[in-house]
């Protein structure tokens, strides 16, 4: 057993931490938020070579691992950095099982995908859904109509805009899901956005189809991209956590009152151990996720579904520590405390959010049982 | 990352597994400790374990130990597990005294004890709390004074000690000098539980049943070679114990029966529940929790078996499990209503152990100090008991509360 990082790995981590230190700019999100422009390091992204991270080395890529992936994700997310892996990556995995033709184009990143999260049945709902643009019922997913191409609306897609293709799944009139290639340039498809909403970092859109052409990606499993996109959403919240953590550290050492340093108070100590507590948990159901993608894949989607849930409420809950410990200053606009809320507040409504991944745990869990 | 067996670990496990397979039928059920055949029964088992290479596989050869790594021990963990049989009678024996007496035993202490108790012929249990010394454990005011033909007289009184009923030593720590900063003045016994002046009284706990006990000492006479480390050196050995107690724990939850499994299949048999929004919300947090807990034992011995000593951060995986436990505990009972809570009922049992062991082996408030400043470099809280002499500490206690 080792669950030692590389040397390889370290390498990548360090690589990206320096990469991405040089483009986070947190004033820049803050004047995205007053209309200035959201920072874009799409640029960086290809030239790092992060644009085929998970795509296999005969379609052009790297061919690393999803935990590989997932460190770069921890980095870019301790630093709030925008980035267009979540919606590229894992697109690009259902490209790669299918050897799309244009592959090499997007693991080079001369091109960028965008992944429609359309989600997978449960043992509660038998259809493939969507996430509605507001309320709570679920929306159909796409239909692949009989002459190939395809229709339906797809709400909040993260990256969509400006992406060249979009990949996810399409469901046939028989009611079997396929996964589908659409390139945006075609005719009959429409990409509502930028839509700005509480997080600048974050590029949303909403896509419209009718009667899109499309491709099917045969070979690639349906389900497989959705718990990709889970598993990198919660690798890019548990960055944010470490850094709320230090930060909220450092601060309670600084910090006097009544003669005493704040950290000395146990009510602040808990809270930062608590942090510290989700922080650990997350990273254990990382590790997990990363090693059942190569090695248990029949238990995947339990393990992406539950680093999605912890890291998620670790996140919510040093967002909102890191707010309490900094006091006033913390609830101030000029402070950065409240971009880390932001993104939290965001995350954790994205890609179904985490009730359904956490209800997703338990029915992964109770169908496990009952087999 | 590689969760898998080398050649050698697979080798080892299938070697257990036929052990296993070979013995099982002699092995007894995993019936409550609450009678001298059930315990006798479990002790025997014990011994056959440690023929078997089963028991003490950390322990180093010389003591009977198999001298393999932390590595192997959960491999002997998950098989044991696997064969439905149970595994040691004395966990707190093989897992925290045996280890603290090889490193800061005499060579005649290690070759007189460790043998009976890798064996289960002699349980031993850990006479550490008192009644006015828990959390704050140096504050123990149990007195040993060294007569003079060396021997030493021991007065005083432990609680909430595990299994004491039933042990043939205890690992003691007494006060030896009241006049130094308190934990200067302390000393660890080995203490024989049939000397003569001990008594040993069963606490009965909140699911009725009496594990633990309070035990008094009463002018009790031990010998001078009684003394494990120095005197005035038990600090040392009882920090010891308690890194031990940490690893024992931390890597525990599963064998306690606290997994994502057990407590699924419970909800499982239930079909309403199955399809409730809000018991599968409770159950997913609770099993994500307990997933991250199985990652994190992984860890651990990952980094362990890199060399690394186990930290304070281990304290974090009891609260986890105590915390994820409590709350399966209250779903279960929510879902299957007051048969839950039979007498009988294995959650009942459960759902009373739970508060208990909230406190055990450190409290969540201690651990969380202690985490806060140790791995978060926090600063500690201001102490009114530094490097004040032991026996001036009660009057100065006095000011406090007066103030
Ligand atoms: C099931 C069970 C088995 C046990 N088995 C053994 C055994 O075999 N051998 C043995 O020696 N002991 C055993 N114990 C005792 C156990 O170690 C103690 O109960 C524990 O250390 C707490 O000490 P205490 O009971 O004196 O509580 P106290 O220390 O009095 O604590 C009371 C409350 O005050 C809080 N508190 C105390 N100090 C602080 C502080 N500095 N900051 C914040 N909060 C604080 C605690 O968290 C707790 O909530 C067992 C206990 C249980 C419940």
């Amino acid at each position: 057993m080792n669950l030692e990082l590389t040397d390889e790995q370290v390498a990548l981590r360090e690589a990206a931490q320096g990469a991405l230190t040089r483009v986070a700019d947190l004033e820049v999100l803050r004047s995205a938020l007053e209309g200035g422009a959201r920072p874009e390091n799409w640029d960086l992204v290809a030239e790092q070579g992060w644009a085929g991270l998970l795509v296999s080395e005969a379609n052009g890529g790297v061919g690393l691992s999803l935990f590989d992936a997932q460190l770069i994700l921890i980095e870019a997310g301790k630093v709030l950095a925008s980035h267009e892996l979540l919606g590229h990556l894992p697109a690009t995995v259902a490209l790669d099982a299918a050897s799309y033709a244009g592959t090499a184009d997007y693991a080079e990143g001369t091109k960028r995908a965008a992944f429609l999260p359309v989600i997978p049945p449960s043992d509660l709902e038998p259809s493939w859904t969507t996430q509605p643009r507001g309320g709570s019922a679920p929306a159909p997913a796409p239909t692949l109509n009989a002459d190939g191409t395809v229709s339906g609306d797809v709400a909040w897609v993260i990256d969509a805009p400006g992406a060249d293709l979009l990949a996810g799944v399409a469901v046939d009139g028989s009611g079997a899901a396929k996964t589908v290639a659409i390139e945006t340039g075609a005719s009959g498809v429409s990409v509502e956005g930028p839509v700005l909403r509480y997080d600048s970092s974050r590029l949303l859109g909403h896509v419209s189809l009718t009667n899109a052409p499309a491709t099917v990606l045969e070979g690639a499993d349906p389900q497989r991209a959705w718990y990709v996109a889970q598993a990198l959403l919660a690798a890019e919240s548990y960055g944010a956590v470490e850094t709320a953590l230090t930060v909220s550290v450092e601060y309670a050492k600084e910090r006097f009152t009544f003669g005493r340093q704040i950290g000395s108070y146990q009510a602040v100590k808990h809270a930062l151990v608590e942090i510290l507590r989700q922080r650990e948990n997350a990273y254990a159901v990382l590790l997990y996720s990363g090693y059942s993608y190569e090695d248990k894949p029949e238990e995947f989607a339990v393990a992406a579904s539950a680093a999605r849930t912890a890291a998620g409420h670790a996140f919510d809950y040093a967002a909102r520590t890191q707010i309490a410990t900094h006091g006033g200053i913390g609830a101030t606009w000029e402070h950065d405390a409240p971009l880390y809320f932001r993104r939290s507040q965001l995350s954790r409504r994205l890609l179904g959010g985490i009730g359904a991944s956490t209800d997703r745990v338990a029915g992964e869990l109770l169908a496990a049982a009952a087999a | 990352m590689d969760l898998n067996d080398t050649p050698e670990q697979a080798q080892f496990r299938a070697q257990v597994r036929a052990w296993l397979e070979e013995h099982k039928s002699e092995a007894p059920g995993r019936e409550r400790l609450d009678n001298d055949d059930a315990i006798n029964a479990r002790r025997r088992w014990q011994g056959k374990l440690a023929e078997g290479g089963l028991a003490g596989v950390t322990w180093p050869k010389e003591f009977g130990g198999q001298g393999l790594g932390p590595i192997e021990q959960v491999i002997v963990n998950q098989e044991i597990g696997a064969a439905g049989v149970p595994g040691i009678l004395d966990v707190i024996g093989l897992g925290m005294m045996g280890p603290a007496l090889i490193a800061h035993g005499t060579d005649e202490q290690k070759s007189r004890y460790l043998g009976p108790l890798l064996h289960g012929d002699e349980v031993w249990c850990q006479l550490f709390s008192e009644p006015a010394a828990g959390s704050d454990l140096a504050a123990v005011q149990t007195r040993a004074v060294q007569q003079d033909d060396g021997t030493w007289k021991l007065s005083g009184q432990k609680v909430w000690t595990t299994y004491a009923q039933f042990a043939s030593f205890g690992m003691l720590l007494a006060r030896t000098d009241a006049d130094v900063p308190k934990h200067k003045g302390l000393t660890m016994f080995v203490v024989p539980m049939d000397a003569e002046g001990i008594t040993v009284r069963g606490l009965r706990q909140i699911s009725g049943e009496a594990e633990f006990n309070e035990v008094f000492f009463d002018d009790v006479t031990l010998d001078a070679d009684a003394v494990v480390g120095s005197v005035g050196g038990g600090w040392g050995t009882a920090l010891t114990v308690l890194m031990f107690e940490r690893l024992t724990i931390g890597l525990g939850g599963e064998s306690f029966g606290y997994n994502a499994d057990r407590f699924t299949q419970a909800i499982a048999q239930d079909a309403h529940a199955t399809k409730d929004p809000d018991v599968r919300q409770r159950l997913g947090e609770i099993n994500t929790e307990l997933l991250a807990l199985r990652f994190q034992s992984y860890r651990v011995l990952s980094a362990l078996s890199q060399g690394a000593i186990p930290g304070p951060e281990a304290g974090l995986a009891k609260v986890t499990t105590v915390k994820g436990a409590i709350d399966a505990g209250e779903l279960i009972a929510d879902v299957l209503g007051p048969d839950a809570l039979a007498e009988d009922s294995e959650w009942a049992y459960m759902i009373s152990f739970l508060p208990g062991l909230k406190s055990a082996g450190g409290t969540e408030e201690i651990l969380r100090n202690t985490i806060g400043e140790r791995v978060l470099g926090l600063p500690p809280e201001p102490r009114l008991d530094k490097g004040v002499p032991f026996s001036e500490l009660r009057s100065i206690e006095k000011q406090g509360a007066a103030a």
